[in-house]
C-alpha cells in the first residue's frame, strides 16, 4: 500500500514540476532551470519547518515566493538568449543552484541532535509530516490537493485570452510584438509562474520523502522536467500528467525488473512516441478518440 | 499624420534608406513602390520599431516614436503586415483576432482581469465583425495555419486592423494574389479608408497601386526619386528610369 501511495505522490510531484516547464515551453522558452527552482523550493521549505518550525501550509507559500522571486530574476536575462543559449544560461542556474547547496550547512541543535542542512552529508530528518501525526494517505491526499489546484488554475488560463497570448508569443515573437502584445511582460511572467510551480513541487517533495541530496536536482531532473510536457503534448495540461504516468509509473515502476536496461528503452520509447505523435501523446487526435469513445460531443466556438 | 525626416538606415556599409523625407497625411492611401532592395520594407520596419534608425526621426501625429517597442507603438496606433505572412499557425483564426484586439479605446476603459481573460462581449462582437469583413466567419475555428494562402492574407489583415489603428502599413498585400483576390483587397481598403483609417501601401502589384492609393512616393536606393498623384508618377521620368533603366538613344 505505501508503495502505490509512494508512486502517486511522485507523479502528483513530477506533474507539478512538468507543469512548471509547461508555462515555459508555451512561450517558446525551453528552460532547464526547473530542478534549480524545484531544489530551491524544497530547501526553502525544509529550512523553514525543521529549523524555524513554521507550519507546512506557510512554508510552501514562502518556498513559492522564494522559487517565484528567483525566476523572476532569472527571467530578465533569460530574455537576452532563446534556444540552445537559453538552455544552456538556464543549465548553469541550476547547477548553481545544486553547488549552492552542495555547500550549504546550517545546523542548529534541538533535543540534543543536530538537524539542517548540513552540505555534502545532505539534509535529513524533515519529518513534519511524521511529528505530526499524518498517515501517508493523508499526505497523498494534501499533494494531490495541490496537483488539482495548480492544474485547474492552468487548464482554465489556458482556455482564456491568456493561454492565447503565451500560445501567440511562443509561436512568433516578432508578430505577438507588433500585435500589441507586451513580449517581455509576458515571458517574465511565464518564467516566475513556473518558478513558482516548480518551487511548490519542491517543497512538497521535501517533505514527502524526508531527505535531500543534492544528487536529485541535477540536470537529470530539469530533463524529465521539459520531457513530460514535451511528450505529452501542449494541447492541454492533461498530456503532462499522462507523459508522467507513462515515464514515471510504466517505465520508471513499472519496469522495473529490467534493471538498467530501462534507460535504454527509455530513450527508444520516447523516440518512437515523438515519431507516431509528433504534437505528444495527448494530441487532439488522442482527445477526440476519446470523446467519441465517452460519447461527448466536440464544443463548437473558441472560448 | 506621419512625417519622415530625414531618415536614413545604413547596415554596414549600405545605405538601405538615405536622408528620407515624407509626410503622409489624415485619411490617405499612401503608397511606397520602388525597384526590389530600394529600401521600402526598411522604412515599414523602421515605422513600426523592429529596425531602429541610424539618424533621423519619425513623428506620429506631432510626437516622436523614438525608442519605442513595437507593442507600444501598436498601442499609440500604427498597425502593420507582414511581407512573408507571420500568423500565430497553432491558434484558430478566432484566437489570432483574440489575441490582437485588446488595444482599442473602449476595451482599454476595461478592468486588466477582463482584458486579460479577453471574455468582454464587445470584444468578442469586434471579432464577430472582423471576421465578416474578411470572409472568415465560416472558419473562426480553423488553425490558421490549415487556411489557404489567400485567406491567411485576409486573417493578417484582419488581425493588424483588429487593434482599430488609425495609422495601418500593409507590406505587399498583394503578393501572390489573382486577380479576383487583388480586387477584393482594394475593396477592402477603401473601405478603411472610408472608416478614416490612414493607410501605406507597399506594393509592386501596379494595378492595386495605381487604383487605390491617392498619392505615390518612389523610393530607389533609399531616396526618394518622385511623389505625386498616380497619374504623375506614371509620367515620371525617372521613375521610368529606375525601374525600366536608361534608354541609349536619348
Amino acid at each position: 500500500m505505501d508503495y502505490y501511495l509512494n508512486l502517486i505522490n511522485t507523479i502528483g510531484i513530477h506533474t507539478l514540476l512538468g507543469l512548471s516547464a509547461y508555462l515555459l515551453i508555451l512561450t517558446g522558452q525551453v528552460s532547464m532551470a526547473q530542478a534549480g527552482f524545484f531544489g530551491v523550493g524544497a530547501y526553502t521549505a525544509a529550512i523553514l519547518t525543521v529549523i524555524f518550525q513554521w507550519s507546512i501550509l506557510s512554508a510552501i507559500g514562502a518556498a513559492m515566493l522564494v522559487a517565484g522571486g528567483l525566476a523572476f530574476l532569472v527571467g530578465f536575462p533569460a530574455l537576452r538568449v532563446r534556444g540552445l543559449m537559453l538552455v544552456v544560461a538556464t543549465i548553469a542556474f541550476s547547477e548553481f543552484a545544486r553547488m549552492f547547496f552542495y555547500n550549504l550547512r546550517w545546523q542548529v541543535v534541538r533535543d540534543g541532535t543536530e538537524i539542517g542542512p548540513n552540505g555534502t552529508m545532505g539534509f535529513a530528518e524533515i519529518r513534519y509530516f511524521n511529528n505530526n501525526g499524518w498517515l501517508n494517505w493523508e499526505v497523498t491526499i494534501f499533494l494531490w490537493t495541490f496537483v488539482v489546484v495548480v492544474m485547474a488554475i492552468i487548464w482554465w488560463s489556458d482556455r482564456t485570452r491568456v493561454g492565447a497570448v503565451l500560445r501567440a508569443v511562443g509561436e512568433d515573437e516578432l508578430a505577438a510584438d507588433s500585435t500589441g502584445i507586451n513580449v517581455t511582460v509576458v515571458k517574465v511572467a511565464a518564467m516566475t509562474a513556473g518558478g513558482v510551480v516548480a518551487g511548490l513541487a519542491g517543497s512538497l517533495y521535501a517533505h514527502q520523502v524526508t531527505d535531500l541530496d543534492h544528487h536529485t536536482f541535477t540536470v537529470l531532473l530539469a530533463t524529465f522536467a521539459i520531457a513530460y510536457p514535451i511528450l505529452g503534448g501542449l494541447t492541454n495540461v492533461f498530456g503532462t500528467l499522462v507523459a508522467v504516468v507513462f515515464i514515471q509509473g510504466l517505465l520508471v515502476e513499472g519496469l522495473r525488473f529490467l534493471g538498467d536496461w530501462r534507460m535504454l528503452l527509455f530513450g527508444a520509447l520516447i523516440i518512437v512516441a515523438m515519431n507516431f505523435k509528433p504534437m505528444g501523446l495527448f494530441d487532439n487526435q488522442t482527445i477526440r478518440i476519446l470523446q467519441n469513445a465517452l460519447g461527448i460531443k466536440r464544443r463548437g466556438g473558441s472560448t | 499624420m506621419l512625417e519622415v525626416k530625414t531618415l536614413s538606415k545604413h547596415f554596414g556599409g549600405v545605405r538601405a534608406v538615405d536622408g528620407l523625407d515624407l509626410r503622409v497625411e489624415r485619411g490617405e492611401i499612401f503608397g511606397l513602390i520602388g525597384p526590389n532592395g530600394s529600401g521600402k520594407s526598411t522604412l515599414v520596419n523602421i515605422i513600426c520599431g523592429v529596425l531602429q534608425p541610424t539618424s533621423g526621426d519619425i513623428l506620429f501625429e506631432g510626437r516622436s516614436l523614438d525608442g519605442r517597442a513595437p507593442s507600444a507603438r501598436l498601442r499609440t496606433g500604427i498597425a502593420r503586415t507582414f511581407q512573408n505572412i507571420r500568423l500565430f499557425g497553432g491558434l484558430t483564426v478566432w484566437q489570432n483576432l483574440w489575441v490582437a484586439g485588446n488595444s482599442t479605446e473602449d476595451i482599454k476603459s476595461q478592468s486588466i482581469v477582463s482584458r486579460w481573460i479577453g471574455t468582454s462581449t464587445r470584444l468578442k462582437k469586434e471579432i464577430e465583425v472582423m471576421l465578416e469583413f474578411s470572409d472568415l466567419a465560416d472558419k473562426a475555428d480553423v488553425l490558421a495555419s490549415n487556411l489557404a494562402f489567400g485567406e491567411q492574407r485576409r486573417l493578417e489583415l484582419a488581425r493588424a486592423i483588429a487593434a482599430k489603428p488609425r495609422l495601418l502599413l500593409l507590406d505587399e498585400p498583394a503578393a501572390g494574389m489573382n486577380q479576383a483576390e487583388v480586387g477584393e483587397l482594394e475593396k477592402r481598403l477603401r473601405s478603411l479608408r472610408k472608416q478614416g483609417m490612414t493607410i501605406i501601401l507597399v506594393e509592386h502589384v501596379m494595378q492595386l497601386v495605381m487604383g487605390v492609393t491617392d498619392r505615390i512616393a518612389v523610393l530607389n536606393f533609399g531616396s526618394k526619386i518622385a511623389e505625386g498623384t498616380p497619374e504623375n508618377i506614371q509620367q515620371d521620368k525617372a521613375v521610368q528610369t529606375a525601374y525600366l533603366g536608361q534608354s541609349d538613344e536619348s
